[in-house]
């Protein structure tokens, strides 16, 4: 028996969600007194391979092939059942992010395995397998039993803390049956640079139609430069074109969960706040007392964000310098 | 080339969510059903197809699992503009319960596009579409944010965590898209709704199948403690709190 995880890297590094997939992976390993086996593919070098130790993998199985070097579902979905098989996996888990949410449901169905999606804590029970997570875009939670003996989660990122356990690990070469075609084919990629990744973001500043206009956002970008955060919007913001759609921040855009949420001129609609609630910090600035943000905020201040964000930007700036 | 979406029939978004049953079971008690918001930007767009005559697109299907409280709801998708609809008779259990009939159907009917929403807006499970693929074996691609047809192939842009990609993907192909797909959801037209009383509603069977998950219990969202407001005179107040106090800083 093992628990499998399936790390992802960026370019041969790690990212920081496997990392935090590794620490929660262990966790269930103990839970079920077995062991984590970490999966990475792709080319990542044996010493980076060897960081996935230090958060409880005792076995690194690395998959390097030419044909991985895109992402194609099907493709990598075989080879990691064929790994999970191999390594008689009784919980494989992933990212919630756009890769596991593409992998998890298709390996699901190769080993007709229970998938529970966007967990963020551990299971509360092992038997019957109960994990509890968010339904109705965060408006219910449910307890969900995974019936079938071998078990698939996703976890949502910034869910579940890192942790060292220094520990050493094996790293095993797998050569995979890749004789399957892709039926996909990466044409071009473009890669966000010099931005912090909204998803992966510990601190985000996002904006409402309270800014006014788009010319207005400047505040906005300076306060997360001052904490290496990224920034949001809501949906009205975006469909006016005042910022990307990639910023949309709500039950159609973009689902976070940082540690620190600004939300700056945002009422808090019902949609806007299904994508932001599970921030473990979520501070509210409004100048409407009677905006439903202050229902889900944590910390407030009733005013016009024109004015209350420079001030904010100067305490900011104070408190770094001390 | 032939289009299917699958369609969700989800509580309207604005839905004051509530828990019946001793917490066991959903509260449809006064819900507004609609279309999940994503299958119908996907409908959306598998309908602009259909008009450009240059991408050869025959018929856009709608299938849905649901009992017989979900026709409205497919109703309108007919009156938005699909040709036909398919509903298999059924209370959905689980993502897998759903994937296998839908692609019972897709076999036997025979599709080249499937389009599904990245998830559906009540269960949030976001499985049901990679799931479909792999019962298939159809490859799939995933956050689609736009999908065109060039030369018999489908050219979509997929969103990866810090980027974008263009992917080409033969066909048959599952496609699991999310906003951008198309820009706003169409609204049926007074003629749309009178020509959906016509078009065919086809009700299959359920096939005999497993679910493997089981939601046993619900839970509202406890609320959070009340939000400490400090004066817009005093910011620096907060952004002491959020040091000393939250630690987020």
């Amino acid at each position: 028996m093992s628990v499998l995880v399936y790390t992802e890297n960026w370019d041969g590094k790690f990212k920081k969600l496997s990392f935090e997939l590794v620490s929660y992976a262990n966790k269930i390993s103990e839970m079920l007194n077995t062991t984590t086996i970490a999966l990475s593919m792709g080319n990542v070098d044996d010493d980076e391979l060897t960081k996935l130790a230090n958060y409880g993998a005792t076995k690194i199985v690395s998959v390097k092939d030419e044909k991985l070097n895109n992402l194609d579902n099907q493709l990598y979905a075989s080879v990691i059942a064929q790994v999970a098989e191999k390594e008689n996996s009784s919980v494989v888990v992933f990212s919630n992010n756009n890769v596991g949410k593409a992998l998890a449901p298709r390996l699901s169905v190769k080993l007709k395995a229970g998938l529970a999606s966007a967990i963020t804590k551990l299971p509360i029970n092992i038997a019957p397998f109960t994990v509890y997570k968010k339904v109705f875009s965060g408006n219910g939670f449910t307890n969900v039993v995974i019936k079938t003996e071998k078990k698939i989660l996703t976890l949502s990122q910034n869910s579940y803390e890192i942790i060292e356990t220094g520990g050493t690990a094996d790293i095993e070469n797998f050569s995979a049956d890749l004789g399957m075609t892709a039926g996909t084919e990466v044409t071009d990629v473009n890669k966000q640079t010099g931005k912090i990744i909204l998803t992966d973001a510990e601190i985000v500043v996002s904006g409402g139609r309270g800014m006014k206009s788009g010319e207005q956002w400047g505040p906005i970008e300076e306060l997360a430069e001052l904490f290496g955060a990224a920034t949001a919007c809501t949906r009205p913001v975006s469909d006016e074109g005042w910022r990307p759609h990639e910023e949309h921040t709500g039950q159609t855009g973009k689902i976070i969960a940082p540690n620190l949420y600004f939300a700056c001129g945002i009422s808090g609609a019902i949609q806007h706040l299904a994508g932001v609630s599970s921030s473990k910090v979520i501070v509210a600035i409004n100048k409407d007392n009677e905006a439903p943000i202050f229902e889900a905020a944590d910390y407030g201040i009733i005013g016009d964000v024109h004015k209350v964000l420079p001030d904010m930007i100067e305490a900011i700036k104070e408190l770094k310098s001390q | 080339m032939k289009i299917a979406i699958c369609l969700g029939s989800v509580p309207d978004t604005t839905t004051k969510v509530k828990f019946t049953n001793n917490n066991t079971e959903f509260d449809t008690t006064g819900v507004q059903w609609v279309i999940n918001p994503w299958d119908e930007l996907s409908l959306t767009r598998a309908l602009e197809l259909k008009e450009d005559t240059s991408a050869g697109i025959e018929k856009v299907s709608v299938i849905n699992v649901g009992e017989r409280g979900t026709e409205p709801t497919i109703r309108k998708a007919l009156a938005i503009g699909a040709d036909d609809a398919i509903r298999i008779d059924a209370i959905p259990k689980d993502a897998y319960f759903i994937a296998a009939q839908i692609a019972e159907v897709i076999k036997k009917e025979g599709f080249d596009i499937v389009l599904c929403g990245i998830e559906s807006s009540d269960y949030n499970g976001a499985s049901v579409g990679g799931m479909l693929a792999e019962f298939l074996n159809f490859p799939s691609v995933s956050a689609v944010s736009k999908l065109e047809i060039e030369n018999g192939k489908v050219k979509f842009n997929r969103d990866i965590d810090g980027g974008k990609e263009i992917v080409i993907s033969q066909i048959p192909v599952v496609a699991i898209v999310q906003k951008g797909i198309s820009k706003e959801p169409r609204i049926p037209s007074m003629r749309g709704i009178m020509m959906a009383r016509k078009k065919p509603l086809n009700v299959v069977p359920a096939i005999e199948t497993d679910a493997l998950t089981e939601f046993v219990s619900f839970e509202m969202p406890t609320s959070k403690g009340k939000c400490k407001l400090v004066d817009s005179e005093n910011v620096k107040e907060l952004v002491e709190l959020l040091h000393n106090e939250a630690k987020v800083i």
